[in-house]
């Protein structure tokens, strides 16, 4: 079996432009998003509690929600969690009220509410407000060092046009991931938090397969325009690319399947991370990296690098 | 020919082997166990203990799979839940026969049911978090100011006798914010005052003021506690709260419980298959400090100012309190003793009234502060003061009849039998050197974690089969080579994993999922590159060898992009994200050693030994212009 049956190199930088103009258009739009409808943070960011419970019927939302309000609560969140008879409630920070004791009220307001029956706690949550402020800050923080290390990796290994280009076109998937977060209010919470860093590391890792083959060119055939390399190299790999990241999303499609509500958005991000992440190593990264002008002398010029090419 | 140098093959058989080893203790699951650990110092569990716990289990017909002992707990595997409970029971009431006064605690728990000679070279099952075994989690954080400003209320009570012994008269001291001022009338008495307390309290910064404000006192010292002694202070604090977490947990009975710093000020309770978070909670939720100060009797004996004090105006330099039993109280804000002068407490019964009390044994520091107070104290009333959650009650507040001398103090009155043993208990467990907050907590039903752990098994096991069938069917026998290499790093993985008792969460199973599906990119990349050496001409053995060498570089460099990734979660990550970050971490690593070595090695193994190979089995390779 073999899917990728190309006899020439596919002119994937005639389009550059086009493609750089769409994912300018997807980035802002992502931005405007984030802007304008913001992240639904999870409790762990936010702070607060929150309580996932379990009925044997199904009980009445509306009824909770107003009987919870009536003990006191203000604007708790009341919502069906995998089946119609598991409930997740989010209670937010309170200034005044012992913030340990919130999920034993609230578990005393369920029962009021609905005392034949009954609920059982499968799982509390309560994160005070302090917490949340540094989680927000350090998972800023490894961005931040993600990002550096990156950048400095690659510059070592490759060239500075390489780096700024890979980190750019990643960081674009990381901007446009958040997007559909905002656009659609899914909740952001720590796993997918992990699962966008994770992805800003493996599409870089995109991007490192068709840099490799990039400088591998540049080494190996004279001859060839800046465009012609690229086209080459991004060709030579497609399949590659394609084949890898049909069996990553295979695992994460398997996630979405088996792993239910805890993993869900988990490997939603992942997914979105993975499709953005082709596209933009091979269609955003490879036309930045020609803008920013490289060319054959980048590589050629120190002697040492030249042993690499066998490597 | 490609062939591995001997070495190499073994480095591979002997890492698979040490893989499958301890991956083992995996399979072989959880049986019911019950561990009976000491919640006294003075009781040691030993030999003895374990024969007693062997004998109790004869006598009472329960059959046992296996007793193990470790320094500071035995534990006894169970076959079935029933006869755990059975046993829990029956070892309860051999071990502690007064209920009251209980030296074993004797707790639930879960062992693994691999095979001794498994458990005796440390290849023990992967350690699994709380979301996927179920309990509750907590994070405290602890108040370094109020042990701060703790420590300078107790420098203050020394500062006051030791300036009485010395017979240097001040007029007054207190603490204002994180100072303690010293009032002076003369500034000699200010400056002899000056060298006796430096001698005295080395901790303590001092630096001379003037007041113009009070005329008839006008020389103030003004004492601050040093940079080191605050930070001495802090990891004492941090130090002693710990210890006193693990005595309440210990002394109610749970199951290997972590109790760890984390930060400079925060400690993490984790207490596994604890499901009632209302009863965990109240464990360390009694934040109990016990403080003795002198009853304002003067005040409290007069109606109209305690009608004012209820309304939150109490006389100056006292403070406002209800006794147990309803009767209020004005306390003096000066604090004699705190909970820290305490080294046991004990329920029992008061000699003369055989009323039920609890007796005190205070350190010396302790006892010599006791005794001279109560000798200047006689016929007035003492109250000792059990502090939680920043409300203090009065347990009692007797008279003083006598001097107590020899640190042996007894309270009694209005208490019953449990509510002795209560307080002992808390007294007992210690107080905390500083007030803790529950800042985060997290709870999981044991139904939750069970389905989690499916979950999570399921889209691993999900996502393996449909990439091992693609593998197979583009690849063909390369493809299969690269299934066993994934496979082996599976394997690798949770050897690893479980070698190390690093913590497995849920969103460590979906990094094991996440890197099995990234790990298979070494062997794309490997088999694209063969393929691509074949449609170059090369011979098969050829392309073998430039297809693995020529794929390394890439593999090195994206691999490390990765791996930066994941370092960066590894060091800001906590919680979730962390559990997350070292399974992602130590999976890139075994999956570059599996791919390349162990896929390699096979390679070898099936072609690297033919003299003449004509075709590799790799699925086609269409050659641009050779089929049309």
């Amino acid at each position: 079996m073999e899917f990728f049956r190309i006899k020439k190199d596919i002119p994937f930088m005639r389009h550059a432009l086009v493609f750089n103009i769409i994912s300018l258009i997807t980035f802002i739009l992502a931005v405007v998003f984030l802007v304008t409808k913001g992240l639904h943070l999870s409790i762990e960011f936010t702070g607060g509690t929150l309580l996932e419970v379990a009925y044997a019927e199904a009980p009445d939302v509306e009824k909770i929600r107003n009987r919870m309000i009536q003990d006191g609560f203000s604007d708790p969140q009341v919502q069906n969690f995998g089946s119609s008879r598991d409930l997740l409630i989010r209670v937010p920070l309170a200034k005044d009220s012992d913030t340990a004791k919130v999920s034993e009220r609230v578990m005393a307001s369920l029962q009021a509410a609905a005392a034949t029956n009954a609920p059982t706690l499968k799982r509390v949550e309560f994160v005070g407000p302090q917490v949340g402020k540094e989680l927000a800050s350090d998972g800023a923080m490894a961005l931040l060092l993600v990002v550096i290390g990156i950048v400095i990796y690659l510059a070592m290994r490759f060239e500075w046009r390489f780096a700024v280009s890979a980190i750019i076109a990643n960081l674009h998937d990381v901007v446009i991931i958040l997007g559909f977060f905002a656009f659609f209010q899914w909740e952001f919470s720590l796993p997918v938090l992990a699962a966008v860093l994770a992805v800003l590391g493996y599409s870089v890792n995109e991007s490192v397969v068709v840099f490799d083959r990039v400088r591998e060119t540049f080494k190996k055939k004279r001859g060839l325009t800046t465009p012609q390399v690229l086209n080459h190299a991004i060709t030579s790999t497609i399949s590659r690319t394609i084949i890898t990241h049909g069996c990553t999303q295979m695992m994460v499609t398997s996630m979405l399947i088996f792993g239910g509500v805890a993993l869900h958005y988990f490997a939603l991000a992942l997914t979105i991370g993975i499709l953005f992440g082709i596209y933009s190593s091979v269609l955003v990264a490879s036309p930045l990296v020609m803008w920013l002008g490289v060319s054959r002398e980048h590589f050629i010029q120190p002697k040492k690098e030249k042993e690499e090419a066998v490597v | 020919m490609n062939r591995y140098p001997l070495w190499k093959n073994v480095l591979v058989i002997v890492a698979l082997a040490l893989g499958l080893l301890y991956t083992l203790p995996n399979f072989f699951g959880e049986a019911p166990a019950v561990q009976i650990s000491s919640v006294k110092a003075t009781v040691k569990v030993d030999k003895s203990l374990q024969g007693r716990v062997e004998d109790t289990l004869k006598a009472a017909g329960i059959v046992h799979d296996g007793i193990f002992s470790d320094p500071n707990s035995i534990r006894v595997r169970l076959t079935d839940g029933d006869s755990q409970l059975k046993a829990k029971d029956a070892i309860e009431k051999a071990l502690n026969p007064d209920a009251a006064e209980a030296s074993y605690s004797v707790a639930l728990n879960l062992l693994s049911s691999s095979p001794q000679w498994l458990t005796s070279m440390h290849a023990l099952p992967m350690y699994l978090g709380l979301d996927l075994r179920g309990g509750v989690h907590f994070l405290l954080q602890v108040d370094m100011k109020g042990a701060l400003t703790k420590r300078l209320d107790a420098t203050g009570a020394d500062l006051r006798s030791l300036l009485r012994d010395k017979g240097l008269r001040h007029a007054g001291i207190g603490r204002e914010g994180m100072n303690l001022t010293i009032k002076f009338r003369e500034a000699e008495t200010r400056d002899k005052a000056r060298s006796v307390i430096a001698d005295a309290q080395p901790d303590l910064q001092l630096v001379d003021a003037q007041d113009a404000g009070s005329p008839d006192a006008p020389f103030k010292l003004v004492g601050t506690l040093k940079l080191q002694a605050e930070k001495r202070i802090q990891e004492y604090a941090l130090k002693q709260n710990i210890t006193t977490l693990h005595n309440r947990i210990n002394e109610l009975g749970v199951a290997e419980p972590v109790i760890q710093q984390q930060g400079a000020d925060r400690i993490v309770v984790q207490l596994p298959g604890v499901q009632d978070t209302a009863k965990a909670k109240d464990i360390l939720g009694r934040t109990a400090t016990l403080e003795v100060r002198m009853v304002d009797d003067e005040n409290s004996a007069n109606p109209a100012v305690m009608e004012q004090a209820a309304k939150g105006q109490p006389p100056l330099g006292t403070e406002y309190y209800t006794e147990r039993g309803g009767r209020p109280l004005l306390l003096r804000k000066q604090v004699v003793l705190t909970g820290e002068r305490l080294t046991d407490a004990q329920p029992g019964f008061d000699n003369q009234t055989h009323e039920p009390a609890v007796h005190l044994t205070l350190d010396s520091a302790g006892a010599r502060i006791f005794k001279d107070v109560t000798r200047e104290s006689v016929g007035k009333r003492m109250a000792i003061v059990l502090i939680e959650k920043g409300k203090g009650e009065v347990v009692t507040a007797p008279v003083i009849r006598s001097e107590i001398g020899g640190g042996r103090v007894q309270i009694s009155g209005r208490m019953t039998t449990v509510e002795a043993n209560d307080v002992a208990l808390l007294l007992r467990a210690g107080s905390l050197a500083a007030p803790m907050d529950i800042i985060e907590e997290r709870t999981i039903g044991p139904s939750l974690g069970a389905d989690n752990i499916q979950k999570g098994f399921h889209s691993t096991v999900g996502g393996f089969i449909a990439i091992a069938a693609f593998m197979s069917l583009y690849y063909l026998l390369f493809g299969f080579v690269s299934v066993v290499a994934l496979a082996s790093n599976v394997m690798l993985l949770f050897a690893l994993l479980s070698m190390l008792q690093a913590t497995l969460t849920l969103p460590g199973i979906a990094a094991i999922a996440l890197t099995l599906g990234m790990a298979i990119d070494s062997n794309v990349l490997i088999n694209e590159r063969i393929r691509e050496e074949l449609r170059n001409g090369e011979s098969p053995q050829a392309a073998i060898r430039a297809g693995y060498e020529r794929a390394w570089a890439t593999i090195l460099d994206s691999n490390v992009t990765t791996l930066i990734a994941g370092v960066a979660l590894l060091i800001f990550g906590s919680g979730p994200i962390r559990g997350f970050a070292v399974v992602h971490v130590l999976g890139i690593l075994t999956s570059i050693f599996s791919s390349v070595v162990v896929s390699r090695a096979l390679i070898n193994l099936i072609y690297g030994s033919r003299r003449k190979v004509d075709k590799l089995s790799i699925g086609q390779v269409w050659i641009p212009g050779a089929t049309k």
